[in-house]
């Protein structure tokens, strides 16, 4: 008896020690990144905040019949995208309007979605819930079943202290896990750190980058978080019943001088967020260069970038092309895409 | 005989007009600013001289159009009270926003508590949300504005930001499925790029009329807020031409024009000095 108490002891001794030994949950700028655009003052990551965070994220409650998680259309081993298809899937397999971008490095992000129409991180998850071809619940009831739940109360009371579920707990908590999906451990950057070389054809690809893509796809981020037209030739298509042309960041601004202007994405892990642009329509980098050398098609809204000389697009020879796509590669962070930490239990 | 019962009458007559008078300032004393007091303001929803109901058919006559409302919601904020010499009290900014919502009739009574003591003349308010509330942290979109809350339904969450006002029902005139019409106006003029502002700015005297707002009485304003003036103002709109106006390129000038409409739907009615 004495035996068992004492083992039960040192049991419990070795559990909390473990579990002291795991590593607290914090938000940490990359050396070599900005400083981050969103405020941590308002919603420091911890580590349960960062779990429960991770628990909706996986969870279909979310969705009008639990069907669908936000990690359906945002797999982790896709850098956080739906891997295959063009325009993502939602609820009773409707189709989006588009192609669901990658979540990574968001604490860098002003605002949110291909044409920018949420600008903060913190309001995101209300519109993929709310929208009727995606999780086509409404946030008050998402947060009812979450009050019933026999677990979620308590994981809000580990995160906030109280068990109390608000909309702002909710949301802050779908943010933390997400801003801890930090890419900044590719090739590249350990290039940038000393710590690697690039071979001949993925420096000779950087070089081509800098002269030709850099001015958009910018600084350690990849993009310069504007909008622009990059020459797509425009689609009209039947999104569930509507004739529809995307005319994106346009819907937002309401501004003719917005018409088929789109974020401009981030390169980073582009080899595994296939396909492409903001419906998806190509399905390969090689596809992608193809277009920016010969399919730039010109409109009102052109970027000028892309009409420089009175010369459509950006001229690229085939070898050229090759030296890009190895550089490209480069931006591939194996660790982050295969990180446990947000992987679904 | 015919004369005594004229003066009596006269006599009747004035003491009744003075008792009243007598009364009047009676129960008013000389506002004192140090003191505070409560007033309550009513948005009296009416379609031209018919009180407003929901799943009422009313006629439009300048446009021969039919229309029955099935849904109603409003946000007013940012309210502001003015006395007849200049002196002006906010409401502070979390105290002053409010939904009208046809739906609960209680929802249209708006009480405005410690306000400072005066004889008030005019209020102003802002028909929509302020931009600035429109980009706050969800932490600080309490009450009327939680959007998972009392704001259900009155929030973009694709294009952040609150509707102002939503109007929907049905009418003949509509070419929409079910013969519906549905306008959700918002726009607050765009977070890094401008776009429309639907925000109005509404300002109301009383005329000879005062607020007279005194610790312990509460007194209340009651306004019409006519909703053919949404149809029929600067802009005439036609349910057969928009049956669908929201957020939009296609109809943005409409929903601007709309905007500009409902800033007039406003008018001071009465007061009653001691409530209700």
């Amino acid at each position: 008896m004495k035996k068992a108490l004492t083992f039960l002891v040192l049991l419990s001794i070795l559990v909390n020690c473990q579990r002291n030994v795991e590593p607290e949950i914090r938000f940490q700028k990359p050396a070599h990144f900005p400083e981050p655009h969103y405020d941590f003052s308002y919603n420091p990551v911890t580590t349960a905040g960062f779990q429960l965070g991770k628990k909706l994220f996986f969870d279909g409650i979310l969705s009008r019949d639990g069907s669908i998680s936000c990690g359906s259309c945002h797999i982790p081993s896709s850098a956080f995208t739906q891997h295959g298809h063009d325009l993502s899937h939602g609820i009773d397999d409707k189709l989006t309007l588009r192609n669901a971008l990658p979540i990574m490095n968001l604490a860098w992000q002003k605002e949110f979605f291909w044409d920018g129409g949420v600008f903060h991180l913190d309001l995101f998850a209300i519109a993929p819930i709310e929208a009727d071809n995606e999780m086509d619940e409404t946030i008050t009831n998402v947060l009812e079943k979450l009050r019933r739940h026999p677990q979620y109360p308590q994981l809000f009371q580990k995160a906030f202290g109280t068990p109390e579920i608000t909309l702002d707990r909710f949301l802050k908590a779908l943010s933390q896990f997400q801003l801890m999906a930090i890419s900044a451990n590719s090739k590249y950057d350990q290039y940038k750190k000393g710590l690697t070389q690039l071979d001949a054809q993925e420096l000779a690809g950087l070089q081509i980058f800098q002269q030709k893509c850099a001015s958009c796809h910018k600084g350690e981020l990849f993009t310069d978080n504007t909008y622009r037209n990059n020459g797509l030739p425009i689609r009209r298509f039947m999104l569930n019943g509507i004739d529809t042309i995307d005319t994106g960041r346009n819907r937002i601004t309401l501004n003719e001088q917005d018409k088929f202007r789109f974020k401009v994405p981030t390169l980073r892990n582009v080899e595994v967020t296939r396909p492409y642009m903001h419906d998806g329509r190509f399905r390969t980098l090689e596809q992608v260069l193809e277009h920016y050398s010969q399919g730039v098609q010109d409109s009102p809204t052109l970027d000028p970038l892309l009409k420089q000389n009175g010369q459509l697009g950006i001229p690229l020879s085939q070898d050229e092309k090759d030296k890009l796509i190895a550089f490209l590669k480069t931006l591939t962070d194996e660790e982050f895409l295969r990180n446990k930490l947000f992987q679904q239990e | 005989m015919n004369k005594l019962k004229l003066k009596i009458g006269i006599l009747m007559l004035s003491v009744g007009f003075f008792a009243c008078k007598k009364q009047h300032e009676h129960s008013e004393p000389a506002p004192d600013p140090n003191k505070k007091g409560s007033a309550e303001v009513y948005f009296d929803n009416f379609v031209g001289t018919q009180e407003f109901r929901l799943n009422t058919t009313y006629t439009n006559s300048t446009t021969g159009e039919s229309f029955k409302p099935t849904m109603l919601k409003y946000f007013i904020s940012n309210i502001q009270l003015k006395t007849a010499n200049g002196t002006v009290y906010t409401v502070p900014q979390m105290e002053s926003y409010f939904l009208i919502n046809a739906e609960d009739p209680a929802s249209k009574k708006c009480i405005i508590n410690n306000i400072p003591e005066g004889d008030y003349s005019e209020i102003k308010f802002l028909v929509g949300i302020d931009s600035l509330r429109n980009t706050k942290p969800v932490e600080e979109r309490t009450g009327t504005l939680d959007i998972a809350g009392a704001a259900a339904g009155m929030y973009w969450s694709w294009n952040s930001g609150y509707i102002f006002v939503k109007f929907e029902g049905e009418s003949p005139q509509s070419t929409a499925a079910g013969n519906k019409f549905r306008y959700h106006i918002g726009g607050f003029g765009g977070y890094s790029s401008p776009t429309i502002n639907c925000i109005r700015q509404v300002s109301i005297e009383f005329g000879n009329d005062r607020l007279k707002v005194r610790q312990g009485n509460t007194p209340s304003l009651h306004l019409i807020v006519d909703f053919l003036k949404f149809f029929n103002g600067g802009y005439q709109l036609k349910i057969a031409d928009y049956h669908t106006v929201m957020f939009s390129p296609a109809t943005a000038t409409i929903a601007v024009q709309i905007a500009n409409n409902y800033q007039n739907m406003f008018k001071y009615d009465h007061i009653h000095d001691h409530g209700h």
